[in-house]
């Protein structure tokens, strides 16, 4: 149906009316999604060079890239095996987890995929179907990666609540544990506010006055949606605080700068 | 205080047409929509706009202002920074009829496939009773004027219009949605949303929660749930096995 279009209406990637500077968003995101995740793909490889430990020597200040630390105390064998980093394990829950988040599709679908660019700006695909076909149908399984990422926030907060504690000295309190602690928040609130948590607590329901447990479920479910509000917010932050705990953490565990604390070591 | 602006106005048909440069009086106070019926009044009587109640509510008066979809009565004047280009264009993904008048029939279409409302039996004295929690979610997709400002910009179908035929769009997610969650329907239409209405192709990019002027959250309350409900019937393993253990239930 071939058919002579006016050329102020005509479609194609990048045609918009808009004069606004539309791109500077998709731009930052592109930017700093590029350099997050670029730093955290560093990360879990990094046990060498002049940033090279991850770990305080003598304390349990760990970078949260490598929780759980009973893993990273097993993975002794492991790494002389196959050498696996410890850090691999999050490749099981946080990776896919903020992959598959919906607040993340968002922000690459528009950032990398072109897919709007923005609003009323033309898309790069010369044909669509989203996530109607293979592969991305498989963001479907937000749900299963929320599951094991939910695992993770104990074990975060765990060795947040560790690392208050320096071994021979006792307990005190220092930037770099309370970094750490700051970390495990904005993790829970993050996954806390996941919108595949919010239906699973209480969105899938119709009737939220019928039983005490609907009412119960009601209940939570409020809380999941007013967290779920600032999900983009929680996104962020605790994406932009695990990189700058990492980078805290290995700067003082290989002696380039000294943490501040109540303890005498270190 | 009277000032004279520069409005671009696209003019012409679906095969023929172009912008046209109008100088117009604007006074304090004025939306776009008053000066397109000064341009109407004062230098084209023959300029095509379709509005009705210049009160943000019948959702008649939509375009594309510098490119932004909205609603012509409630974007006003002053929102433009002096000397500012303002362009006014009608809607891109709806056949072109005239100047701003798009025809937006494919809205009335789809809305007929969405099967109505239907109630459960009402208890023994005749009547229905809802909770007014168990309706909130509800009362805020029918805030919906029908502008079809969301649909507009989704770019599903804005730029790819050969999806038209397989995506119903962001307004009948919301509609879908309210009718899912009511608690006395009884109608199931997930199969209707994943497989006649699309929501598979929506990759929640949130164009259509930007541009809404009832401010629904589109994409957060009514197709992220949409498609959380759709995940449990069609891409949840573990929850159709459970089905299939211990029978589904639908409180
Ligand atoms: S969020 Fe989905 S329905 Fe809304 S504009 Fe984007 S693709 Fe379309
Ligand atoms: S959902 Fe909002 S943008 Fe879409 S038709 Fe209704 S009022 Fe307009
Ligand atoms: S004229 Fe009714 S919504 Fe603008």
């Amino acid at each position: 149906m071939a058919q002579a279009v006016a050329a102020p209406l005509r479609r194609g990637f990048l045609t918009t009316l808009r004069h606004d500077r539309w791109w500077v968003e998709p731009a930052l995101v592109f930017v700093s999604l590029s350099l997050f995740f670029g730093w955290l793909t560093a990360s879990i490889v990094m046990d060498w060079g002049p940033f090279g430990n991850y770990e305080v020597e003598g304390t349990h200040l760990l970078s949260p890239v490598f929780e759980p630390t009973w893993l990273t105390a097993i993975n002794a064998d492991w790494k002389g095996a196959w050498y696996l980093s410890p850090a691999f394990i999050v490749l099981i829950g946080p990776v896919p987890f903020r992959a598959t988040c919906y607040y993340y599709r968002r922000a690459y679908y528009r950032s990398y995929f072109l897919s709007p660019p923005a609003c009323a700006v033309g898309d790069v695909a010369p044909s669509y179907r989203g996530e109607s076909r293979f592969p991305l149908i498989m963001q479907n399984a937000h749900r299963y990666v929320m599951y094991v990422a939910l695992v993770f926030v104990p074990l975060l907060w765990i060795g947040a609540i560790r690392s208050f504690h320096v071994p021979g000295e006792g307990w005190g309190i220092g930037i770099g544990s309370v970094l750490l602690a700051l970390n495990a928040f904005l993790l829970m609130m993050y996954t806390f506010s996941c919108h595949s948590l919010r239906h699973f607590v209480g969105g899938g329901l119709n009737c939220f006055s019928c039983s005490a447990w609907t009412r119960a479920r009601k209940r939570v479910w409020d809380y999941v949606s007013l967290w779920n509000e600032g999900h983009r917010f929680w996104a962020w932050s605790s994406l932009l605080v695990i990189v700058a705990v990492d980078v805290y953490i290995r700067l003082v565990a290989n002696g380039q700068i000294t943490d501040p604390n109540t303890w005498s070591r270190f | 205080m009277n000032e004279t602006v520069n409005v671009r106005v696209f003019r012409g048909d679906a095969e023929s047409g172009g912008w046209r440069d109008y100088a117009v009086e604007v006074e304090e106070g004025q939306v776009v929509l008053d000066v397109i019926h000064r341009i109407q009044a004062t230098q084209a009587p023959d300029l095509a706009v379709r509005w009705n109640c210049k009160a943000g509510k019948c959702g008649s008066c939509s375009a594309e202002i510098n490119g932004q979809p909205r609603l012509m009565c409630m974007t006003r004047m002053n929102l433009f920074a002096p000397g500012e280009p303002i362009t006014v264009a009608p809607m891109k993904t709806w056949p072109l009829v005239r100047d701003l008048v798009t025809d937006v029939s494919f809205n009335y279409e789809t809305a007929k496939t969405i099967p109505a409302f239907k109630p459960r039996p009402p208890e023994a004295d005749g009547f229905w009773r809802m909770q007014q929690e168990d309706i909130e979610r509800g009362q805020e997709f029918r805030k919906c004027i029908e502008c079809f400002l969301c649909q507009d910009v989704c770019h599903v179908i804005r730029d790819h219009p050969a999806n038209k035929a397989a995506f119903a769009g962001p307004r009948f997610f919301v509609r879908l949605a309210e009718l899912e969650m009511h608690p006395l329907d009884t109608e199931d239409r997930l199969e209707l949303a994943r497989r006649d209405a699309g929501v598979g192709y929506c990759n929640i990019t949130k164009c259509c929660t930007e541009v809404c002027p009832e401010n629904i959250h589109i994409t957060d309350n009514a197709i992220i749930p949409l498609k959380e409900r759709v995940a449990d019937r069609y891409f949840d393993p573990v929850r159709w096995l459970g089905g299939k253990l211990f029978g589904r239930r639908r409180p």
